[in-house]
């Protein structure tokens, strides 16, 4: 840990102190200020960047080693740990009795969602770049979801397509279509979760549009005078210069599928019709019949309410090294994520 | 030109049903919002007669404007704090080279991308030490200590300024200090105003937070997290809790127009390239 204390106007640094300097040779006036201004300096940086470091220290390092350490215990907040060894993993591999059900549903998430956001996201944005009129208007519209509070779009969606009196089922109606039970069937609360992410893709839709934007047209004129068609021109000019963006897009929308949280529990509670607070959430979470019981739901159920901290915890590491995965994808791939990288 | 003309209206028909149905859910939320309790229980779908007195009823039905005042105490805080911490630290990792800078902020990319279950147990664990369960403050007093991603973001608007600027400021004489107050933050104002709505938004749209720390103490819910028990505490008044839904929405639309330019910049920055 690093830190700056002061003693008596006078910053010190502590932990992890600049350098030790080799004796110096009496130096001429000048390089004397320079080295002088160069501590200044470094004191100056430490001291700028102490609370971040203070911040990484506390909530991300530690709690990082604190998890590993907890999935070996028997933890539940009022004894302290007490060490089990592998027992909780043996236990999550072999015994959980929901642990299968919580990660095949994330991994519905992932295999399901992502794509077809992205699918949607992007073929938007292809319209949008070519729409010359009232090109405002157009994103404003397909953006606006994305901005409203995810609990809201839930909510509001449970209502659009809840069974009884809401207006998707009355329009489907009206073509005489007999609606689905959407959020209150196990085999389409799922899909219609998939729906509500369609509605709120803004955010990855803007971050194609300026992708698109920028692919440099004298591509796309050169490409039309040796004669390639517009699929041609999708094919060789905009995939190859949007497929950075794309990746990004795939690879953190994994990262977010595999945290899959607010919405399903969310949708579970209202569908449901029972307040999800306090002792009761562990109970309302799934519903209809696990179906939208997701990894990070069943690791919050097994922690925070039945408190089983340190099983919770090894159910975390598992998530850690899951995401992991991914995680190093990113670094690997994208110059933004490195020291080096810029805008 | 004929093929032209076709594809034109072909490209805009698709676009307009979009249109239509990203903008009808709001539309209907807006209109069950207007309906007297026994109404939304029917097939209608226009209010009759329109029920205003929704958006005054529901004050009623909850303790909403302690909620809005959670969720506007959380945000607020949460964004100033970030910012006293994070702008210092992202301008040292964009414009000063020093040793350790490619571990830092390599720590910070990944705390940024790190599902925050994974962390949650051992932080709840302090914060009940600490006794602050129970209170929204486990989620204000960390931004202290800097946000990963607000960090990450405002970086990349350092990196988009010349560094010319800032060995100008030097030579004049200025400090690091000096250097990041007189003509960094000035000019990276833009960026600093999309990361602070950025951190606004997801203080005010934050669920699991709240969920975690203050969901058996219904006095300091925020208002997204009242909402998602409102239903269940009210039975199956939709058109009380449409119009809750809207409020929520509200402030976070009409931050939105009013930074449109900023916002959308930012969002594209958080989309790299390779």
């Amino acid at each position: 840990m690093s830190s700056t204390t002061t003693t008596a106007g006078q910053p010190v640094p502590a932990g992890r102190p600049a350098a030790p300097r080799p004796p110096q040779p009496p130096a001429p006036a000048g390089r004397l200020r320079a080295s002088r201004s160069r501590r200044r300096r470094t004191l100056t940086v430490l001291a700028l960047l102490a609370p971040a470091l203070l911040g990484l220290a506390i909530f991300f390092v530690y709690p990082l080693l604190a998890s590993v350490y907890y999935s070996f215990t028997r933890y539940d907040l009022v004894s302290p740990p007490e060490w089990i060894g592998l027992r909780n993993y043996e236990y999550l591999f072999t015994q959980d009795p929901k642990v299968w059900i919580a990660t095949l549903n994330t991994l519905w998430f992932v295999v399901f969602l992502v794509p077809i956001k992205i699918i949607f996201a992007l073929g938007i944005a292809g319209l949008l770049v070519r729409a010359k009129h009232a090109s405002g208007v157009w994103r404003t519209v397909f953006y606006l979801p994305a901005l409203v509070p995810p609990v809201a779009s839930v909510v509001a969606f449970v209502f659009l397509f809840n069974p009884g009196t809401g207006p998707v089922n009355q329009i489907l109606g009206f073509f005489g279509i007999q609606g689905p039970l959407w959020f209150n069937d196990p085999a389409w609360s799922k899909p219609s979760l998939v729906i509500l992410g369609i509605w709120v893709m803004g955010d990855i839709m803007i971050i194609f549009l300026a992708a698109l934007l920028d692919v440099p047209r004298e591509q796309y004129e050169a490409a039309s005078l040796d004669g390639a068609n517009g699929l041609q021109q999708l094919r060789y000019v905009t995939f190859p210069s949007i497929t950075p963006v794309l990746m990004f897009a795939v690879i953190t929308g994994v990262i977010a599928a595999l945290q899959y949280f607010t919405e399903a529990a969310v949708a579970s509670g209202v569908a449901n019709g029972k307040a999800v607070v306090g002792e009761g959430t562990g109970a309302a979470l799934g519903y209809p019949g696990n179906s939208l019981l997701t990894y990070t739901q069943w690791l919050y159920v097994r922690g925070f309410s039945n408190y089983q901290l340190g099983y919770a915890s090894a159910l975390a590491v598992l998530l850690f090294v899951v995401a992991s995965i991914f995680l190093i994808l990113l670094l690997r791939r994208f110059k933004a994520f490195t020291p080096e990288g810029t805008a | 030109m004929i093929r032209r003309t076709l594809y034109w209206i072909g490209e805009n028909a698709i676009l307009l049903a979009l249109a239509v149905m990203f903008v009808s859910p709001i539309v209907f939320v807006a209109l069950t919002s207007l309906m007297s309790s026994n109404q939304t229980l029917t097939a209608a779908l226009w209010p009759q007669p329109f029920e205003w007195s929704n958006y005054a009823t529901v004050f009623t039905q909850a303790p909403l404007l302690r909620w809005f005042a959670n969720s506007a105490t959380y945000a607020v805080l949460a964004t100033v704090f970030m910012l006293l911490s994070s702008v210092p630290a992202a301008y040292v990792l964009a414009k000063i080279k020093f040793r350790f800078a490619n571990v830092i902020f390599t720590a910070i990319i990944i705390a940024m991308l790190l599902p925050p279950q994974v962390t949650a147990i051992p932080i709840y664990v302090m914060w009940s030490n600490l006794g602050l369960t129970g209170t929204l403050w486990p989620l204000i007093l960390p931004n202290l200590l800097g946000d990963a991603f607000s960090i990450f973001l405002l970086r990349q608007f350092f990196l988009t300024i010349p560094s010319e600027y800032a060995d100008a400021a030097r030579i004049d004489g200025n400090g690091e200090f000096g250097v990041l107050t007189r003509v960094m933050v000035p000019m990276a104002k833009p960026g600093i105003a999309a990361t602070g709505i950025f951190m606004f938004f997801h203080s005010w749209n934050d669920y699991f937070g709240p969920l975690l720390y203050t969901s058996e103490n219904a006095d300091a819910w925020p208002v997204a997290y009242g909402l998602a028990s409102f239903r269940g505490i009210h039975g199956t008044d939709w058109g009380l809790t449409m119009a809750m839904t809207i409020l929520v929405t509200v402030p976070v639309v009409l931050i939105f127009f009013f930074a449109q330019r900023v916002f959308v910049e930012g969002i594209t920055l958080t989309g790299v390239k390779g």
